[in-house]
């Protein structure tokens, strides 16, 4: 078992057997991921003093008989996630300085479980973009080329778990901001159904959309952590009170029997010839695992991008109404409390941030409500409905998980271009379903030297994570893309260290 | 139920994309402050934006009840007792705070003076 390269449940295993200890696997990743972060900023801050209480915890309550889930797991957290006593920005100026006071249930659940924190992780500011360019602390480089974005929202957790950082981190997906950065990245990304996983302690984005969920190596280990993290949680009243069917034993090795849906309106004749090539290829590899293609339609889904781009603005602007300078972040000096949250909000917000909060306030706006905001309500019940109905057909749908590979900074300036990237996202997340991108092999971009990643994504109904996980595994284990390309930054002492035993690292 | 509402009023108007929307007023609902430059620049990315959205009218939602949340839910209620584990102390509520002055978060004048 290596500490840097392992899967969470080897190191897990290793833990809790006691053949390995959570102190010796925090003192090779914190330098380790101090090294790759010089070239990447995936983290905005490191937390290896935290790190480092929380091995010992682990250690003591291993040797007191306990097994951990997630013994001695390094795990990385977006920075829109509290963690009590650490800085917490969401990637934001009016956040600059904010400690968090207390912590995220999904975050309490990972180090219950034996995780170990190694940092909290760069993201588009509030979560809002799709290549972390948006974030107020800088780029974050995609480990495969750093000339490249890592996508986003969660462009630090994606490029950590990447760049062997961490073993698995925790992301946060409104409209695909854990699916695109996982496709760009060569890891699995997985958004469970809405409610699944607790929100509390997650600073909100968009309230109804909004929803927690793993990066990981491998889909064993996506599942290992679902496990972990989902299930009711009091302190969150929109989390689900329903039995949560344990993902990461018995994932299946086949196809067989398993209906899959293709979708009609995702013709992969929009996508660039390099990235076509490798989905028909990853549907051919649906087929010879046993799996039966069917073809389905969304018909409403090309109303996905009008319909999200009313809804998470309408919500963000009223949630984000909370930055105002009073209680807690930036606060600009002015004479009378209107100017203040006024000048505060101008100086704390960047762009992005601004237009969304400019477009739901207009949204919701006096006259306007029921032509956009009530609208895209109702197209919404529309396009979930199409999801049931294609379900009546199919047991899983696959498409494209972005609409091109990683592609370089500054690439795109306007922000409808932007937003395009996460065509195939949308839909699900609006219906509120449980979606994964899964490595499906690379494509040689059109204007690049370097084959990038490229994700497969996978969407089942409501409640169905176990089968999809299950589905997901079967694919990656029949073609284990992921492990064909290696990222730059595994440079010669991170690749010394992959041929080199465990006993001789310490 | 009934007739749906549509863009109906939004489409009614037909004006160049830079100045359908009222920026500054949409600003002000907003509390926030823009520059001459953020105004030049958001204005035109802002109508944009919305003509995409305007596909939204070729969708027929006559009869479509709206989806506020997509997962089956029911109102939660919880008993009317304190739970200590939820509740910070004054330290810990203030300790963010740009502007303290005693147990109160300070903030600039609220009522103008008279006068």
């Amino acid at each position: 078992m290596n500490p840097v390269t392992g899967s969470a449940r080897e190191i897990a295993r290793a833990v809790n057997a006691r053949t390995a200890s959570a102190a010796e696997i925090a003192e090779v990743l914190i330098p380790h991921a101090e090294r790759v972060d010089a070239q990447l900023n995936a983290y905005l801050e490191l937390t290896p003093e935290l790190m480092r209480a929380h091995a010992k915890r682990v250690e003591e309550r291993v040797a007191a008989g306990e097994s951990l889930p997630l013994a001695g797991v390094p795990v990385a957290i977006k920075d829109n996630m509290c963690l009590e006593g650490t800085h917490t920005t969401a990637g934001s100026k009016i956040l600059n300085g904010f400690v968090a006071p207390y912590t995220a249930t999904a975050v309490q659940r990972l180090l219950a479980a034996g995780a170990l924190p190694v940092g909290k992780t760069n993201l588009d500011e509030f979560a809002m973009g799709s290549s972390g360019e948006n974030s107020a602390y800088g780029l974050t480089r995609n480990p495969y080329d750093t000339d490249r974005v890592p996508g986003g929202s969660s462009a630090g957790s994606a490029a950590a778990v990447a760049g062997f950082e961490a073993t698995i981190s925790l992301g946060s997906d409104t409209g695909g901001s854990i699916r695109e950065p996982a496709a760009f990245c060569n890891v699995v990304g997985f958004k469970p159904t809405y409610g699944r996983v607790s929100r509390y302690g997650l600073i909100a984005f968009a309230s109804s959309l909004d929803q927690i969920g793993p990066f990981a190596r491998t889909v064993e280990d996506a599942a290992l952590t679902y496990d972990v993290i989902a299930g009711k949680d009091p302190l969150d009243a929109t989390s689900v009170d329903r039995a949560v069917e344990p993902a990461a034993d018995g994932l299946r090795e086949d196809l067989r029997g398993v209906r899959i849906g293709i979708v009609t309106e995702f013709a992969l004749d929009k996508l660039d010839p390099a990235s076509r090539a490798c989905y028909e290829t990853a549907y051919a590899d649906l087929e010879r695992l046993g799996a039966e293609l069917v073809e389905v339609s969304l018909p409403t889904a090309e109303y996905g991008l009008a319909t999200y781009y009313l809804i998470a603005p309408a919500e963000c602007s009223s949630n984000l109404a909370r930055f105002d300078g009073v209680r807690y972040g930036l606060r600009a000096d002015a004479p009378d409390v209107n100017e203040m949250y006024e000048r505060t909000r101008a100086a704390g917000f960047g762009p992005e941030v601004k237009r969304r909060i400019l477009i739901g306030t207009y949204a919701l706006s006096s006259g306007y409500y029921d032509a956009y905001y009530l609208k895209a309500q109702k197209a919404r019940t529309r396009i979930a409905e199409d999801f049931a109905r294609a379900f009546e057909r199919c047991d899983a749908i696959v498409s494209p998980a972005a609409s091109s590979p990683a592609f370089r900074f500054n690439a795109k300036s306007d922000p409808v271009t932007m937003y395009l990237m996460d065509y195939y996202t949308i839909p699900g997340s609006l219906a509120g379903l449980p979606s994964l991108s899964v490595p499906c092999g690379a494509a040689l971009p059109e204007d690049g030297t370097r084959p990038m990643p490229m994700g497969l994504q996978m969407t089942t109904p409501l409640f169905t994570e176990r089968a999809l996980l299950g589905y997901a595994h079967a694919y990656e284990r029949a073609t284990l893309h992921a492990e064909k390309i290696m990222p730059l930054t595994m440079d010669a002492e991170s690749s010394m260290m992959l041929r080199t035993p465990t006993g001789n690292l310490a | 139920m009934g007739t749906d509402p549509g863009l109906g009023r939004a489409n009614s108007v037909r004006i160049m994309p830079t100045d359908r929307i009222d920026i500054r007023h949409v600003a002000r609902l907003a509390r926030l402050a823009l520059t001459d430059a953020e105004i030049a620049t958001f204005g035109p990315q802002l109508g944009s934006l919305m003509s995409h959205v305007d596909a939204l009218a070729q969708l027929d939602t006559q009869n479509v009840p709206a989806t506020a949340q997509v997962v089956p839910s029911r109102n939660v209620q919880r008993d009317d007792a304190i739970r200590p584990e939820t509740i910070l102390s004054r330290e810990a509520a203030l300790a963010n705070a740009p502007q303290v002055q005693g147990p109160y978060f300070r903030v600039p004048r609220i009522i103008a003076e008279e006068g």
